[in-house]
C-alpha cells in the first residue's frame, strides 16, 4: 500500500479540522487532505476510495472546492458492489456541479442500474436520476421510468413516482405518458407511494391540462374516499404523530384537492363535506393537527365558493390569529392575505388584533402582519390605522423603522383623504423616521405642499415647530428648509393662521437660525447644504434687514471643498451684493409643482411633454391656479401633416422643443427699465425663449431656469425627481454664471455680411388677420447658421396684443430665438413685430429648413392661436 | 417541489450537513448559510420558528446544540416542515440512540443516506421510520 495515499482515517481528519484555531490553519489541513485524496485518485487506489469520497463530502460541505473528486465518483458508480455504487452516487448528488458532461458520462451507469436485478441499486439510480437529472435524461430514460412506476416493490415505485416529477418539469411534453400510471398510484395502500403518487398528480396537473382533466374526471371520488379513510383510520403505530395518522399524506391529498377544485364547481361540491369534517373534527392541540387545519383552510379558500365552508375557515383562522403560539399566529397572518382577496370584511373583523402582530417582538410575525394591515388599509379606516402605525413608529426597533415608515407613507399617499391630513402624518413620519424614508417620499410632500396654498402658512410653521425639537431627521430637515426658504414671510407673520393652530412668535433672525443650524450641522449632506443656500438667498430676499448676516453665513461656505457648494456660494454672494435690483424677482416663490408630472414620472411613465416643459409663469400669484397650458403636442410633429394625438414622443425631440418653450404670457408691468439691462441679461441667459416684451429681467432669468430644470427632466440627466430645488438653482444658476461673467459683454448683433450668399424672403405664412415674412441672412462665421429675421405684420383693424410667436424645429435644427421688438401689433399693418431667430443646421446641404410654428395673441380680450407649418425655405439654407 | 435545501448547524454557526435540491455554487451556497444562520441562531425560544430570506422561507428546530434548518418555497406548508424535521430527528434517534452532533459529523454519508430516504427532489418520499431505515440497516448488517 503507497503510504502517500492511504491518508488519515475520516474520524482523524475531522477531529483535525475541528482542532484548527484559525481559518488558514483549516485551510492547511484541508489541502493537504485534498493533495492526499488527488494522489490517491490518480494512482487509482481502490482500498480507500470509499473513505476518500467520504472525506470530500465533509470538505465540500465546509465549503472547499472538490470538483476532482467527480471522475472519482463515476468509477465508483460503474463498479459492481452496492457500498461502493452507494457512495458513488451520493457523491455524484452532493459534489456535482454545472458540468453537463459528467452528467452525460453517468447517463450510461444509470440506464443500466435502473435495468439491475438488486432493487435496492435500482433504487440509487432512481434517487439520483431524480435529484439531478437533466433533460436530455430525461427523454432518454423515461421510458425506464415509466417501467418501473409498475415495478412490484412499493420502494421502487414511491421512487419512481418522484423521479417522473422531475422527468415531466424538464420534459413537459413528456407527462401524458405519465397520467395513466400516476392515477393507479393513487389506488395504492403503501403510504410511501401514496404520498409521492399524490405529488406527482399534483405536478402532472400543474404541466398539463390534459392531466387536470383526467384527474378531475376519473380520481376526486377516489381521492375523497382515500383522505376521509385516512382520517377516520384507527392507531397506526409506523405513522402516527401525536394522534394523528401520517399529517404529510394529510397535507399532500389537500393540496392536490385544492389544485383540483379551484375553478370548477363541481369538482369542489363534491369535496366539500369531507373539507367540513376535516376542518371541524382535527384536533387543533398539537402542531400536526394545526398543520392540516392550515392546509385545509388553504383548500376552502381555493376551491369554488361555498358561504359555509369559508366562514368555517375564516373562524379557525380567527382562533389561530389569537393562539399563543407564534408559529400558529405566524401562518394565520400568512393565510389571511389570502383571504383578504376573498372576505375582506370578514379580515376587517381582526384588525385589531393583527394590529397588535405589529408590535410583536418577532421580526418574522411583524413583517407578515405589516403586510396584512396594508392590505387592511381603505378610506373608512386609513385615519385610524395610520395613527395606531405612527404611534407604534416612535417606540419601534431602529432596523424596523425602514419598512414600516415605507408602509405608512404609502398608505398615506393612497389613502389622504384630504391635504391637511396627508402633511400632518408625513410630518410624523418624517419626525419619527426621516433618515430611513426614501427621496421620493419628501419629494411628494413637497409637491402637495406647494399645491395647497391655504396650509402653507400653516406647514411652515409645523415644520418650524419639529425642528426645534429633532434636528436627527435630514429628510424632516430638508423639507423644513425649504418651506422656510419659501414661506418665510408666513412663519413671521403668522398668515392664514387654522383654527386648531397654536400662534407662535418667530422673529425674522429665528427663521435664519434655522437655516443657519441646517447647514452647519456636521451630519448634512451635500443635498440638504445646497437647499439651505438657496433658502437663505430667499430669506436674504424676504428680510433685507438680515441680508448681512446672510451673506456672512453664504460667504463661508465660498470656501467649501464641494464644488457645487462653492459655486452656489460665490454667485449668491455676488446677488446678495451687487444686484439688488433683480434679487427680489430673481428669488420668486417657486412655482406651484404640477402633481401629475410628479406622479406620472415617479411611476416611471415618460414624462408628459405638455406639462413638463411647461413652466408655470412665475409672475402668477402664488397659489393661484396656474392657466392651463395650450396643448404643444402638434409642435412637435413636423414629418407629418397629421397632427399627432398622443404625447408618444422620446426625450430627443422634446429637447428641440426647449427652444422654442411656451414662455409666459408676457404682462404689462411699469418698469420701462429694459433698455438699459434687460437686452443684454436676455441675450446672456439665453436659453431660447422669446422673452419679448417682458418687463423685468430677472423674469426671464427665473423661467429660462425652468426651462432648462425640464431639459435636465427630459434628457433624464437629473437624478433627483423633485428638480425645482436644485434644478432649478444649478439651471438658474449657470444663467446666472453668464450673467455674472459677461457683464459688459455686448448682445451679438445680427450682421449682414456683403459677401455672403444671399437668399429671397418669403411669406412663411399668410391668413385673413396675419401675414409673416423671413428674411435670411447666413452667419458669416458658420455655414451651417442662417439668421432669420421675421415680420409680424397685422392686416385686420383691431390691435393685437399679448403677441406671442414660437417655433418649433426637427432633431437635426437647432433654434434659438431672440427677443421679439414688441408685443403689441398695431392694426392695420401700421407698423409690425420683428424677431430673430437663428438656426443651424446639423444637416448642412442635405437637408433643407423645415420649421413648425404657432403664434398666440389676443384681439379685442379674445385669445387667439394661429399655427401653420412653413416648409418653402429656400434651399441651401 | 417543496424543499429547496436541508441545513444542520451547529450553536457555532457551522454547517454539519447540507443538502441542496437546486444548484448553488460554492460561493452562493457559503453566502446563504452565513445569512441564513446569523438570522435564524439569534432569535430566541418565543419567536416563531420560520424566518423569510430571499426568496425562502426558513423552517427551524433547535435540539440542543444542533439546528435544523429545512429552506421552502412560498407553497409550502410551514407547519408540516416543523413535523418533518422532527420526524427526521426521530429516525436518526432511532438508528444512532440518542443522536447527537458528533453522531452526524462522523457518520456523514450515513445522515446523508437517511435524509435521501426521506427527501427526494425537494419532495417527501417516506414517513415511516422503519421503511427509511432498512436500507441502511441493511447496509450496515453486509459490512
Amino acid at each position: 500500500m503507497n503510504p502517500f495515499s492511504s491518508g488519515t482515517r475520516m474520524r482523524d481528519m475531522i477531529r483535525a479540522i475541528r482542532a484548527c484555531k484559525t481559518a488558514a490553519e483549516e485551510r492547511a489541513v484541508v489541502r493537504k487532505e485534498c493533495a492526499a485524496i488527488r494522489a490517491a485518485i490518480s494512482e487509482n487506489d481502490q482500498d480507500y476510495s470509499h473513505r476518500n469520497l467520504a472525506k470530500l463530502m465533509f470538505i465540500h460541505m465546509l465549503g472547499y472546492p472538490t470538483h476532482f473528486g467527480q471522475m472519482e465518483c463515476l468509477k465508483l458508480i460503474a463498479t459492481a458492489g452496492f457500498p461502493e455504487k452507494r457512495i458513488g452516487y451520493l457523491g455524484l448528488m452532493l459534489l456535482l456541479d454545472e458540468r453537463q458532461e459528467v452528467l452525460m458520462l453517468v447517463t450510461n451507469s444509470i440506464k443500466q442500474d435502473l435495468n439491475h436485478t438488486n432493487q435496492y441499486i435500482v433504487g440509487l439510480a432512481l434517487c439520483a436520476l431524480g435529484n439531478l437529472g437533466s433533460a436530455e435524461m430525461a427523454r432518454d430514460l423515461a421510458p425506464d421510468v415509466e417501467r418501473l412506476l409498475q415495478f412490484r416493490d412499493p420502494n421502487i415505485r414511491k421512487k419512481a413516482a418522484l423521479c417522473t416529477i422531475r422527468i415531466i418539469k424538464k420534459v413537459p411534453d413528456l407527462a401524458e405518458n405519465f397520467i395513466k400510471p400516476a392515477a393507479v398510484l393513487l389506488k395504492e395502500k403503501h403510504h410511501g407511494v401514496l404520498i409521492t403518487g399524490v405529488q406527482l398528480c399534483t405536478d402532472l396537473c400543474r404541466v398539463s391540462d390534459e392531466a387536470l382533466e383526467y384527474f378531475k374526471k376519473k380520481s376526486i371520488d377516489g381521492l375523497v374516499k382515500l383522505l376521509r379513510d385516512l382520517t377516520n383510520s384507527p392507531y397506526a403505530p409506523e405513522y402516527d404523530i401525536s394522534g394523528i395518522t401520517d399529517p404529510f399524506l394529510h397535507v399532500r391529498l389537500l393540496k392536490l384537492l385544492r389544485v383540483l377544485g379551484e375553478g370548477d364547481a363541481d369538482a369542489s361540491d363534491s369535496m366539500n363535506d369531507l373539507l367540513a369534517q376535516v376542518a371541524t373534527k382535527t384536533e387543533s392541540n398539537k402542531n400536526a393537527g394545526n398543520a392540516i387545519l392550515y392546509e385545509c383552510v388553504a383548500a376552502i379558500m381555493s376551491i369554488e365558493d361555498n358561504g359555509g365552508l369559508r366562514v368555517l375557515a375564516v373562524n379557525i383562522l380567527g382562533r389561530f390569529l389569537s393562539s399563543r403560539d407564534n408559529n400558529i399566529r405566524y401562518v394565520a397572518l400568512n393565510m389571511l392575505m389570502k383571504a383578504m382577496a376573498l372576505d375582506s370584511q370578514a379580515v376587517q373583523r381582526h384588525r385589531a388584533t393583527i394590529l397588535e402582530c405589529v408590535k410583536d417582538p418577532d421580526a418574522s410575525i411583524r413583517k407578515r402582519a405589516l403586510e396584512l394591515v396594508y392590505l387592511l388599509v381603505n378610506e373608512n379606516n386609513v385615519k385610524q390605522l395610520t395613527k395606531d402605525l405612527v404611534d407604534y413608529l416612535e417606540v419601534s426597533d431602529p432596523e424596523f423603522k425602514g419598512d414600516l415608515s415605507a408602509k405608512i407613507c404609502s398608505i398615506v399617499e393612497k389613502f389622504s383623504p384630504e391635504k391637511i391630513w396627508y402633511i400632518d402624518q408625513m410630518l410624523k413620519v418624517l419626525s419619527e423616521a426621516g433618515n430611513y424614508v426614501k427621496d421620493d417620499v419628501w419629494h411628494a410632500l413637497i409637491v402637495v405642499i406647494t399645491n395647497a396654498p391655504n396650509l402653507h402658512g400653516y406647514t411652515v410653521r409645523s415644520l418650524y415647530k419639529a425642528v426645534q425639537t429633532t434636528t436627527e431627521q435630514e429628510t424632516l430637515l430638508r423639507v423644513a428648509v425649504w418651506c422656510v426658504g419659501e414661506y418665510a414671510d408666513l412663519l413671521i407673520s403668522n398668515a392664514g393662521m387654522l383654527d386648531i393652530e397654536d400662534p407662535i412668535t418667530v422673529t425674522e433672525a429665528d427663521a435664519v437660525n434655522v437655516v443657519e443650524t441646517a447647514i452647519g450641522r456636521d451630519s448634512s449632506d451635500l443635498t440638504t447644504r445646497a437647499m439651505c443656500l438657496i433658502a437663505l438667498l430667499k430669506l436674504s430676499s424676504r428680510f433685507p434687514s438680515l441680508s448681512k448676516r446672510i451673506n456672512d453665513i453664504i460667504h463661508r461656505h465660498k470656501r467649501s471643498l464641494v464644488l457645487e457648494l462653492q459655486q452656489r456660494a460665490i454667485e449668491f454672494n455676488s446677488i446678495i451684493g451687487k444686484h439688488e435690483k433683480i434679487r427680489s424677482a430673481l428669488v420668486e416663490r417657486m412655482p406651484v409643482l404640477d402633481e401629475a408630472t410628479f406622479s406620472g414620472r415617479r411611476a416611471g411613465s415618460v414624462p408628459n411633454a405638455v406639462s413638463t416643459s411647461q413652466g408655470a409663469p412665475p409672475k402668477i400669484p402664488n397659489g393661484v391656479v396656474k392657466p392651463a397650458p395650450p396643448p404643444l403636442v402638434d409642435l412637435l410633429d413636423l414629418s407629418s401633416d397629421d397632427v399627432p394625438t398622443s404625447v408618444s414622443v422620446g426625450g430627443d425631440f422634446l429637447h428641440d422643443l426647449l427652444g422654442v418653450d411656451m414662455s409666459p404670457a408676457p404682462s404689462q408691468g411699469t418698469n420701462q427699465t429694459k433698455k438699459s439691462g434687460t437686452d443684454m441679461l436676455l441675450d446672456l441667459l439665453s436659453i431660447g425663449d422669446p422673452p419679448a416684451l417682458s418687463n423685468s429681467a430677472a423674469l426671464d432669468i427665473l423661467s429660462t431656469s425652468q426651462d432648462s430644470q425640464s431639459a435636465g427632466d427630459l434628457s433624464g440627466k437629473s437624478p433627483t425627481p423633485l428638480l425645482s430645488v436644485k434644478a432649478s438653482t444649478s439651471a438658474g444658476s449657470s444663467s446666472m454664471m453668464d450673467l455674472l461673467d459677461g457683464f459688459g459683454a455686448t448682445p451679438s448683433v445680427p450682421v449682414a455680411v456683403t459677401d455672403a450668399p444671399t437668399y429671397p424672403s418669403i411669406v412663411a405664412f399668410e391668413s385673413s388677420s396675419l401675414k409673416v415674412t423671413f428674411n435670411f441672412t447666413k452667419d458669416p462665421s458658420s455655414q451651417h447658421t442662417t439668421l432669420i429675421e421675421a415680420q409680424f405684420t397685422n392686416k385686420s383693424p383691431n390691435i393685437y396684443s399679448n403677441f406671442v410667436f414660437q417655433a418649433a424645429v426637427p432633431k437635426f435644427l437647432q433654434l434659438h430665438l431672440d427677443p421679439a421688438s414688441s408685443n403689441t401689433l398695431p392694426a392695420s399693418g401700421d407698423g409690425s413685430i420683428t424677431q430673430t431667430l437663428r438656426i443651424s443646421n446639423s444637416q448642412h446641404g442635405k437637408k433643407s429648413l423645415v420649421m413648425r410654428m404657432r403664434i398666440n395673441y389676443k384681439v379685442n380680450n379674445k385669445d387667439v392661436l394661429e399655427e401653420g407649418q412653413i416648409n418653402t425655405f429656400p434651399r441651401g439654407l | 417541489m417543496g424543499i429547496r435545501f436541508v441545513l444542520m448547524v451547529n450553536k457555532q454557526g457551522q454547517t454539519r450537513l447540507a443538502q441542496y435540491y437546486e444548484y448553488l455554487n460554492i460561493e452562493e451556497r457559503r453566502a446563504l448559510e452565513g445569512e441564513i444562520v446569523r438570522k435564524c441562531l439569534t432569535r430566541n425560544e418565543q419567536q416563531c420558528s420560520f424566518v423569510e430570506h430571499r426568496n425562502y422561507k426558513v423552517v427551524y428546530r433547535r435540539y440542543a446544540s444542533l439546528f435544523f434548518l429545512v429552506g421552502v418555497d412560498n407553497e409550502e406548508n410551514e407547519l408540516a416542515i416543523l413535523e418533518f424535521i422532527h420526524l427526521l430527528v426521530e429516525t436518526m434517534d432511532r438508528h444512532f440512540g440518542n443522536v447527537c452532533e458528533l453522531d452526524i459529523m462522523f457518520h456523514l454519508e450515513k445522515a446523508h443516506f437517511m435524509l435521501e430516504e426521506m427527501v427526494m427532489n425537494g419532495c417527501i418520499v417516506e414517513t415511516s421510520k422503519a421503511n427509511i431505515l432498512s436500507p441502511i440497516q441493511l447496509l450496515d448488517k453486509a459490512s
